[in-house]
């Protein structure tokens, strides 16, 4: 592990309320750079409203978080400058061509006209898309708007990335074809991925930490072969996550969410 | 440039890439102006019933017209944000270090070109009617100014609707609910002198009438402006600032 002055994302105590639900409960997160980590959950566990304050899309209720050694609160706009994000929704617009929806982005993100042709060249090419920059996004397949949605996030070199269940939804080629590119992606040195997902297949393959997210807190966090380990020898990672977010009798509603998320799972795989 | 500028100008020419490609909603959001020109300014100006100063009733429609057109276009702009933020657009937009306001005052920018537009549309058909034009460089500038502003107003207000009720639905119902008293409570298509105190209020503190003061002292031969161009300019300008402002504070809340 990398010290935590240098960790790309590190919070502390992260929390957000919404009236009376606790959607995010103080969450002491570290990610050091070079890093993919997994953040696993039901649905409604929390995933998604962490990445939106870690984002700077809203504010937390208490605690700290800082992204690339800046507080998302005080420097939210130092923060951006450093992230690249892909919702979990198809957020590409559908009326551009691949190139206009990526030279969009690079020229929010201020770069220069030569940095934005060679760094969206670059791009495309990365996420093997270099033939289809010209076409209009509305006649891409699904697979294909994933990968220039990372292409996009990738365009102004961040320091940290968030991908928010990357693949939902993908069929298992779109899927492989996102996970192939997402592996070289860790090679690169010092970038930092944060993804959520619900799927343990995804996770096993791409995270060297994962966390597990369960009514707005963490109650597991370790590499998935000692968080497999640690339950006995035959154990899978579903096995880990049933264990924690309590699959039980006792935990109610979760065993539904533990339901919807195999059943997302085998689907997608 | 400034960084904000070049936010802005980004926003906008992406937005213009699209409008160029697909440019079906220029021409149907035309339809609406060349009827009331034709059907309404025709039968009004018959009847003579609207008091008009030495000027024709259809010489005091064509600005008002072309004012109305703009309201129409910009007051439905916000459902495009709707849209974006259903599918994840906005959240990217937000996640990157542009300034909200450039943002915003991008879409106000592409806003102004459909504006631009509706203007040539409108001007076209009053030439054919023989309404009175003028096209003296300086008033066509003062036009294309006045219509940016208008066009950036009525659309960022628009914006402003869509981030407080952010659902499609809702955003239809009041934007219908807007239209009409805006066009209504305006010096668009009788003079404000006509008008009952109460609405005569509400009038000077509707800007669409203020546009359309400034694009009847522009548009026509001889034309007279009641507040004065620079006045009406500079208060369709400050209103767009407030706009911009208070809608760059709202924005970022459409995706929580």
């Amino acid at each position: 592990m990398t010290s935590e002055d240098t960790a790309a994302v590190r919070t502390v105590g992260l929390t957000r309320r919404f009236g009376d639900l606790c959607a995010v409960d103080h969450v002491d997160l570290g990610i050091p750079p070079g890093t993919i980590f997994g953040l696993l959950g039901s649905n409604g566990a929390g995933k998604s409203t962490t990445v939106k304050m870690l984002t700077t899309l809203l504010s937390p209720t208490e605690g700290t978080a800082e992204v690339a050694g800046f507080d998302v609160r005080r420097d939210a706009r130092e923060v951006r400058r450093r992230i690249g994000y892909v919702p979990q929704l198809l957020s590409a617009d559908s009326t551009l061509t691949g190139y206009e929806n990526l030279l969009l982005s690079a020229r929010l993100h201020g770069l220069s006209r030569a940095a934005r042709a060679r760094r969206i060249e670059e791009s495309l090419s990365f996420m093997e898309l270099a033939g289809f920059a010209d076409t209009l996004v509305r006649s891409y397949s699904g697979g294909m708007i994933r990968r220039l949605e990372i292409a996009r996030s990738l365009l102004h070199d961040p320091a940290v990335l968030f991908l928010d269940e990357p693949t939902v939804g993908l069929d298992p080629v779109a899927r492989r074809a996102v996970w192939d590119r997402l592996v070289e992606l860790r090679a690169r040195a010092g970038l930092a991925v944060l993804l959520t997902t619900h799927d343990m297949e995804e996770a096993e393959v791409l995270c060297q930490t994962i966390a597990i997210m369960h009514r707005g807190r963490l109650v597991a966090m370790d590499a998935p072969a000692a968080l497999r380990a640690a339950l006995g020898p035959d154990a899978t990672l579903e096995d880990v996550f049933v264990r924690h977010t309590g699959g039980t009798v006792e935990s109610g509603g979760t065993y539904r969410d533990v339901a919807r998320t195999r059943r997302t799972a085998r689907r997608l795989g | 440039m400034s960084a904000f500028a070049r936010q802005a100008w980004a926003v906008a020419d992406a937005e213009m890439h699209k409008l160029a490609r697909d440019p079906t909603e220029l021409l149907t959001r035309s339809v609406q102006p060349v009827l009331w020109l034709l059907v309404f300014g025709q039968v009004f100006g018959r009847i003579h019933a609207i008091p008009t100063g030495t000027a024709s009733y259809l010489d005091f429609l064509a600005p008002g017209i072309l004012a109305q057109s703009v309201l129409f276009t910009g007051i439905f702009f916000g459902i495009a944000v709707i849209w974006e933020r259903d599918l994840g657009v906005l959240a990217t937009m937000l996640v990157s270090p542009a300034y909200r306001s450039a943002l915003v005052l991008g879409k106000a920018l592409s806003a102004g070109v459909r504006g631009l537009a509706q203007a040539v549309v409108v001007g076209l058909v009053a030439i054919a009617m023989g309404v009175d034009l003028t096209f003296l460089p300086l008033h066509l500038a003062g036009i294309a100014l006045a219509v940016l502003l208008g066009s950036g107003i009525f659309a960022t207000f628009s914006l402003v609707v869509a981030c407080i009720v952010k659902t499609r639905e809702r955003f239809m119902g009041i934007g219908q609910v807007l239209t009409m008293p805006l066009f209504f409570a305006s010096n668009a298509i009788y003079p404000m002198e006509i008008m009952p105190g109460w609405l005569r209020v509400a009038a000077r503190a509707n800007p669409l009438s203020y546009l359309v003061d400034a694009l009847r002292a522009l548009m026509i031969r001889g034309g007279h402006s009641a507040f004065g161009v620079g006045l009406d300019l500079a208060v369709l300008a400050l209103v767009l600032a407030a706009l911009v402002a208070l809608a760059a504070r709202l924005y970022p809340t459409v995706v929580t």
